[in-house]
């Protein structure tokens, strides 16, 4: 099957679309990083394998098909969303969601539901309020208040089909923007007020101006999937789940500027987003889709795959540059931005996959569409990551201008076991550490950098009273400290000398005098540094200064850790009026440091615990205390 | 025959070739040299230098800048603690401590009859599960240090998985 023109594809499209909606009924199983690991691709074999044994006819592929036929359609899909209850598979249209679907219930739900007819009760949702079930997806608090444009098709279709995302209307924004002028639909771009998705927010119909006005012959276009910000998966989750959709903002970004060939920096830790990026490109080449003049336009563009090697400064754009050129990945200042001076010296686009995938709704629907959802400022929606102490964890989409408060509250379900909230980090290692205080700030780039943070690629990890901000902002001090490419040396040394002062804090080894030592050489760091990392890297720190300064004034003056949580400064003890006796704390401890008998208040021997915290983590009485 | 297997030349020749002895695919190509040895042999490199004609130190530059690659022969089984931010408040950090206990070896490092290594890594994005740990490429979800003590037992008495 090859598309000579745009005709070609249409009717394929059509075709494939009518056998879309032949479907009698569909059975999804999510296959997100958070559902295989619980074994969701085990799960689809064996519900395939369970179908055929009793005679249930299942296509696993999208098939056309003739009017009589309407079939069971069983596929994996990407990210569903809900990853704290996966495995998830979701059957329609009778809009069951089922929750903790390990493999061992496939003989279950295909007898019960796909033969039977019946709802099985007990994985459905419960809502943790009043007990119900709820069967219906959006019925579920975590669904509610979600818009999805990047995510659109992301666990909704069969992550690895072209037929099924043609279906769906895949490559009908490109053959629409084939069909307008270059600078129209750098305009379309523009009056969207779409801005880039990878955190640093800048307008990407300018960006690809800028391009198009930088002097060269040959241009490139370039999409970051280096998702290097620990706690994010979001670019992760699209690119595996809807991996058609990227390569389709790549080719009308390869339109609009004009460039012939295009690159995907993907991490070496995601190898399924690889595998289905590889196949996607390896599919749109055979079918004319990439190539020489795509359905007989005068477009013609190629995609090739590059696999990082694990370094986190490769997300900074110059870096990934030289990484692809088959250099070490070190940045260059920017004196000569990228967009004129990129990729073997020549104009270059780049933006993130969330980006990119936002492009062909933007393509569809046009600017104005999009310009009128989420805030003035920051148009459109965001993709984030869920993680942390929140109840539910998972990927979620939301209109910007939703504020902190209603996502881990509303779709997030509140802190785990009731706890009390006290800090959501968001922007990775460049961002910070925000208090209850700004919980009504909108989610919005620049309301986001006001209040000390960023918006970055977009984890948001939730933290409860039981975390450490000292604690928190050296780990982050860690991750940078190793990441730093060494090259210059505000951000080699600074980081190195910050870390070590956080670590004397943590440890009962700080004086008088630090907190405002920290302070000064963070602001040089940040004033000094060659590339993004290290100038944001000093922003865990600063952010939880300003909000958190008691916490790191008890560390100094009173050599204690509130949180519990810096080792040195922590002795753990049970409460001997709280404790039940339940032996869950004895059996969970590592060093074996804490005895008793069933029924009777267990205690600690302070010489062999080592004040990991294990013990409190699993205490459900709250007995543990720390002092 | 020896701990660590001897490189096979030819299978060398033929990565470098999958990139048409190509220098600017040289981080491909090491990449798949290690996906064959689970690190990467010096003979290996030194036959990378003759095909592309690079310098040594260069490919050095890149392996030990890139995290991914290893100079050391690693374990048959091998832990991942992620250690992402999602992780680490979710006490990723005792699962590490636990694995050093059971295995006699400090992060990083392999045990002496290469059964076992032990690596960090800092977010493999299945954050919503933390922690986390991979075993022998499987990702394994809200990790306890006992269940992780049991799976090294197992590994150790040469049991498979499940």
């Amino acid at each position: 099957m090859r598309f000579a023109t745009v005709r070609d594809l249409e009717t394929r499209s059509e075709r494939m679309a009518a056998a879309d909606a032949h479907v009698r009924r569909r059975v999804l199983v999510c296959s997100g990083t958070g559902c295989a690991a619980g074994g969701a691709l085990d799960l689809y074999e064996k519900l395939v394998a369970q179908c055929r044994k009793v005679k249930l006819e299942v296509e696993v592929e999208l098939a056309p098909c003739g009017e009589a036929k309407e079939p069971l359609y069983a596929a994996v899909t990407g990210c569903q969303g809900l990853c704290q209850m996966g495995p998830l598979v979701q059957i329609l249209p009778d809009d069951i969601l089922y929750t903790h679907v390990t493999p061992d219930k496939a003989k279950d739900v295909v007898a019960k539901t796909l033969v039977g007819g019946e709802v099985i009760e007990k994985l459905l949702y419960k809502d943790p309020e009043s007990g119900k079930r709820i069967s219906k997806r959006d019925e579920i608090p975590f669904y509610k208040g979600q818009r999805f444009i990047a995510l659109e098709g992301c666990g909704r279709v069969q992550a690895t089909s072209l037929d099924a995302y043609i279906a769906r209307g895949g490559f009908s924004s490109l053959i629409k923007a084939l069909g307008m002028k270059p600078e129209a639909v750098i305009s379309e771009v523009e009056k969207s007020g779409l801005r880039g998705r990878g955190g640093g927010g800048f307008p990407t119909g300018r960006k690809w101006r800028s391009c198009v006005e930088a002097e060269g012959e040959e241009r490139f276009v370039i999409c970051n999937g280096d998702e290097g910000d620990p706690g994010a998966f979001m670019d992760c989750c699209i690119m595996e789940g809807d991996p058609f959709r990227v390569l389709e903002g790549m080719m009308i970004a390869a339109h609009a500027v004009g460039a012939k060939r295009g690159f995907i920096y993907v991490r070496h830790e995601y190898p399924r987003a690889v595998e289905r990026l590889q196949k996607a490109i390896a599919d749109c080449r055979e079918t004319g889709l990439l190539g020489e003049r795509i359905l007989g336009s005068g477009l013609s563009f190629d995609v090739r795959l590059s696999r990082g090697g694990g370094a986190f400064v490769c997300g900074e754009s110059t870096a990934l540059m030289r990484s692809i050129e088959g250099n070490v990945g070190e940045p260059r200042a920017k004196y000569v931005r990228s967009v004129q001076k990129g990729l073997y010296d020549k104009p270059t686009v780049l933006n993130n996959v969330e980006t990119f995938a936002c492009v062909p709704a933007v393509i569809r629907e046009g600017g104005e569409w999009l310009a009128k959802i989420g805030t003035k400022r920051s148009p459109g929606t965001k993709a984030f990551c869920l993680v942390g102490k929140v109840r539910n964890t998972g990927l979620i989409e939301v209109p910007m201008g939703t504020t902190l408060r209603s996502v881990i509250y509303g779709i997030g379900g509140g802190i785990i076991d009731g706890r009390p909230f006290k800090a959501v980090q968001t922007g990775g290692p460049s961002g910070g550490c925000l208090p209850e205080s700004a919980l009504d700030l909108p989610v919005d780039f620049d309301a986001l950098i006001g209040a000390g943070s960023m918006m970055g690629s977009g984890g948001m990890i939730i933290m409860d009273d039981r975390t450490c901000m000292v604690d928190v902002a050296k780990y982050f001090l860690h991750f940078l400290l190793e990441e730093s490419c060494g090259k210059c040396v505000p951000c080699r040394e600074g980081i190195f000398q910050l870390h070590a002062m956080l670590e004397a804090m943590s440890t009962g080894r700080s004086q008088a005098g630090d907190l405002e030592k920290v302070r000064r050489l963070a602001e040089d760091i940040a004033a000094s540094s060659l590339c993004g990392l290290g100038k944001s890297a000093p922003n865990p720190v600063l952010s939880t200064l300003r909000y958190f300064e008691a916490e790191y004034r008890a560390h100094i003056e009173n050599h204690k850790c509130p949180a519990g949580v810096c080792r040195e400064l922590t002795t753990f003890q049970i409460d001997k009026d709280k404790c039940t006796g339940c032996m869950v704390c004895v059996k969970a401890c590592p060093p074996e440091a804490i005895t008793g008998e069933k029924k009777k208040p267990h205690a600690i021997d302070e010489a062999k615990c080592t004040r990991c915290g294990a013990c409190r983590t699993v205490c459900g009485y709250d007995a543990v205390q720390t002092r | 025959m020896g701990l660590v297997p001897k490189t096979d030349i030819g299978k060398v020749d033929a990565i470098v070739d999958r990139y048409g002895a190509d220098a600017s695919s040289l981080l491909a190509i090491l990449q798949d040299l290690q996906d064959e040895a689970r690190y990467l042999p010096r003979e290996a490199l030194d036959r990378v230098v003759e095909r592309l004609g690079v310098p040594l130190a260069r490919i050095y530059a890149m392996a030990t800048f890139f995290q991914s690659f290893h100079l050391k022969p690693r374990g048959e089984h091998i832990f991942t603690v992620c250690v992402g931010t999602a992780c680490h408040v979710r006490g990723a950090k005792r699962l590490v401590e636990q694995l050093e206990r059971d295995l006699k070896i400090p992060s990083g490092a392999t045990t002496a009859d290469l059964k076992f290594t032990l690596e960090e890594v800092n977010c493999v994005g299945a954050c919503a599960l933390g922690p986390l740990v991979i075993i022998n490429g499987e990702y394994n979800g809200s990790m306890t240090s006992g269940r992780l003590t049991k799976i090294a037992e197992r590994l150790a008495k040469g049991e498979v998985k499940e």
